[in-house]
């Protein structure tokens, strides 16, 4: 009896890790682990440990509010993250801001929070240009690639179940896998955000060989992730990130990474501003992607 | 850690419950549905890699005990260029490099074949190693006891070498099969929709992870210990008494 409660005990102490203070551990590690991806629209590695991009830069002005705000040094740690571990890593504390390309939905909210959203995605599909295909319907009976891991594949099942379009499906372990599939030509397109469809294609050997088409499968607001239930942490990341809206610091940041040549190989994504993200930064909000599709 | 299972019986586009937890099938599914079909096709990868490497592995180790030098060679280059290569690198060559250095193969074989052929090839060479040994373990007068007597070398293997080194080797071999079954959890890297692509996938879209990879986890340990058994049973029935190995 005695061990069952001594066990029961340490699962208690282990589970009662919730509404932890975000803003004191990092004041008392002096570090904060940023969690980046290795290959989306929004964070990208160029090689040797080096992560850049859009989320990338805007956690970096996050980080440098929060060292004015704590009045202390923070260091900041590189985790990468996949969409398989970025939700766990970041409830169990591994990860204090996940800067990937995160879509912000209600099932997630469960276990996570999300910052005011910076970039609303539509999910697009890329084909190769000599394909001939514009528009989901051709796609019938050919192979569309996705990521395994990604909202994209549910978003792919519902069109068909709601069309009665019939595609065989292909899943890639990440996106750069997924384009390989497209590159390759075991796949006919390649479903996903846009922002990740374009920084592959701007990224890839031949980028003139690609096209993004197609409709607007799916409407998705993207957002910085960090753990539930700390409303200051959450306060500050907001507060710093509705400064940067505010100052026109973000447009800027926007025009840096999509319609600016980027690295690794200086060539642009060319994805203008859609309406939906202008929006998005004039009313900050941290709605659920359910919410957008509801309009 | 409260645990919701209620999701199990939800469709999985619409994500609402169905009743009976089964839906029509085929792509109006539940996602206990989508769970027994990935744990289908691991089963299914699983067991065709099992055949293809028991084949070609037994044949491997008996063209190693080969006295014809050119069939031991051959049979030594196969077994190191299979063992000195990582599974996964070997499962993403067959599925990427070789079709795009033998375009006609990529139309002609589905990712199922490269997947089976990855790992098949893979463990025969394992098995190969295993069988070589049990023969080896033999003494060197059975075979030349065989000849004496009038068999032909391949006769000589066939009624003497064989039947005793196979008994020999079966916990090896045991334990090469349940690895396959552990090993087919690399196919999710080339899309095949088995149960490791079903975790990560569904606890990605439903948030449940513990729900989710705690099943997936038991399905994959009966898989393979269902064939630890299988085996022991094989052992049972084949058994030779007074041989090694025997009660």
């Amino acid at each position: 009896m005695k061990k069952v409660l001594l066990v029961a005990a340490l699962f208690a102490a282990v589970s009662a890790v919730h509404a932890e203070d975000t803003l004191k551990k990092i004041k008392d590690s002096g570090a904060i682990t940023m969690g980046v991806r290795e290959s989306s629209g929004l964070s990208y590695t160029i090689g040797d440990g080096k992560y850049v991009g859009y989320h990338i830069d805007v956690c970096e002005r996050v980080i440098a509010d929060l060292r004015k705000q704590l009045g202390s040094k923070i260091e900041v740690k590189y985790q990468p993250v996949t969409s398989a571990n970025r939700i766990p890593l970041t409830v169990n504390g591994t990860v204090d801001l996940e800067c990937g390309s995160t879509t912000n939905n209600s099932a997630r909210q469960k276990d996570v929070a999300f910052a005011v959203t910076t970039y609303v995605e539509e999910v697009r599909i890329a084909v190769k240009a000599n394909s001939g295909i514009t528009s989901i319907n051709q796609l019938n009976g050919k192979t569309v690639a996705t990521t395994t891991g990604t909202t994209s594949v549910q978003t792919l099942r519902k069109h068909e179940r709601a069309t009665g379009v019939d595609f065989k499906e292909v899943f890639g372990k990440d996106h750069a896998d997924s384009f390989l599939l497209l590159d390759s030509g075991r796949a006919d397109a390649f479903v996903m955000d846009g922002s990740i469809l374009a920084k592959n294609i701007a990224t890839s050997k031949n980028p003139a060989d690609f096209k993004i088409v197609g409709e607007v499968l799916s409407v998705e607001p993207i957002a910085i992730m960090m753990r539930k239930d700390d409303p200051a942490f959450k306060k500050a990341v907001d507060d710093s990130i509705k400064a940067i809206i505010k100052s026109g610091e973000l447009a800027k940041l926007y025009d840096k990474w999509f319609l600016q040549p980027i690295p690794p190989t200086n060539t642009r994504s060319g994805l203008p501003l859609s309406a939906a993200t202008k929006e998005a930064w004039a009313n900050p909000n941290d709605k659920p992607m359910e919410d957008y599709a509801k309009k | 850690m409260s645990w919701d299972w209620q999701f199990y019986c939800n469709d999985t586009a619409t994500g609402e419950a169905v009743a009976g937890c089964f839906g029509p099938g085929g792509k109006e599914q539940t996602y206990l549905q989508w769970m027994l079909h990935a744990w289908g096709w691991t089963l299914s990868v699983s067991l065709l890699a099992l055949l293809l490497a028991l084949v070609v592995g037994s044949l491997i180790g008996i063209i190693r005990t080969a006295p014809n030098k050119w069939l031991a060679r051959f049979g030594e280059a196969w077994t190191e260029l299979f063992r000195n290569i990582p599974l996964l690198v070997q499962v993403f060559l067959w599925y990427h490099v070789i079709p795009s250095l033998f375009p006609v193969l990529r139309e002609a074989l589905s990712s199922t074949v490269l997947i089976v052929f990855a790992l098949g090839f893979f463990t025969s060479a394992r098995i190969g190693e295993q069988v070589k040994a049990g023969i080896n373990t033999l003494p060197r007068g059975q075979r030349y006891a065989g000849l004496a007597v009038g068999m032909t070398l391949p006769q000589t293997y066939r009624f003497v070498l064989l039947p005793m080194a196979f008994r020999i080797v079966i916990p090896p071999l045991t334990s090469e099969s349940m690895n396959i079954v552990k090993n087919s959890a690399v196919a999710f890297a080339v899309s095949i929709p088995e149960l490791l692509q079903f975790a990560l996938q569904a606890s990605e879209e439903t948030s449940h992870f513990e729900e989710i990879f705690i099943p997936v986890t038991l399905l994959y340990f009966v898989s393979a210990f269902a064939i630890n058994r299988v085996a022991k049973f094989v052992e049972a029935q084949v058994r030779i008494p007074g041989t090694s190995g025997a009660k």
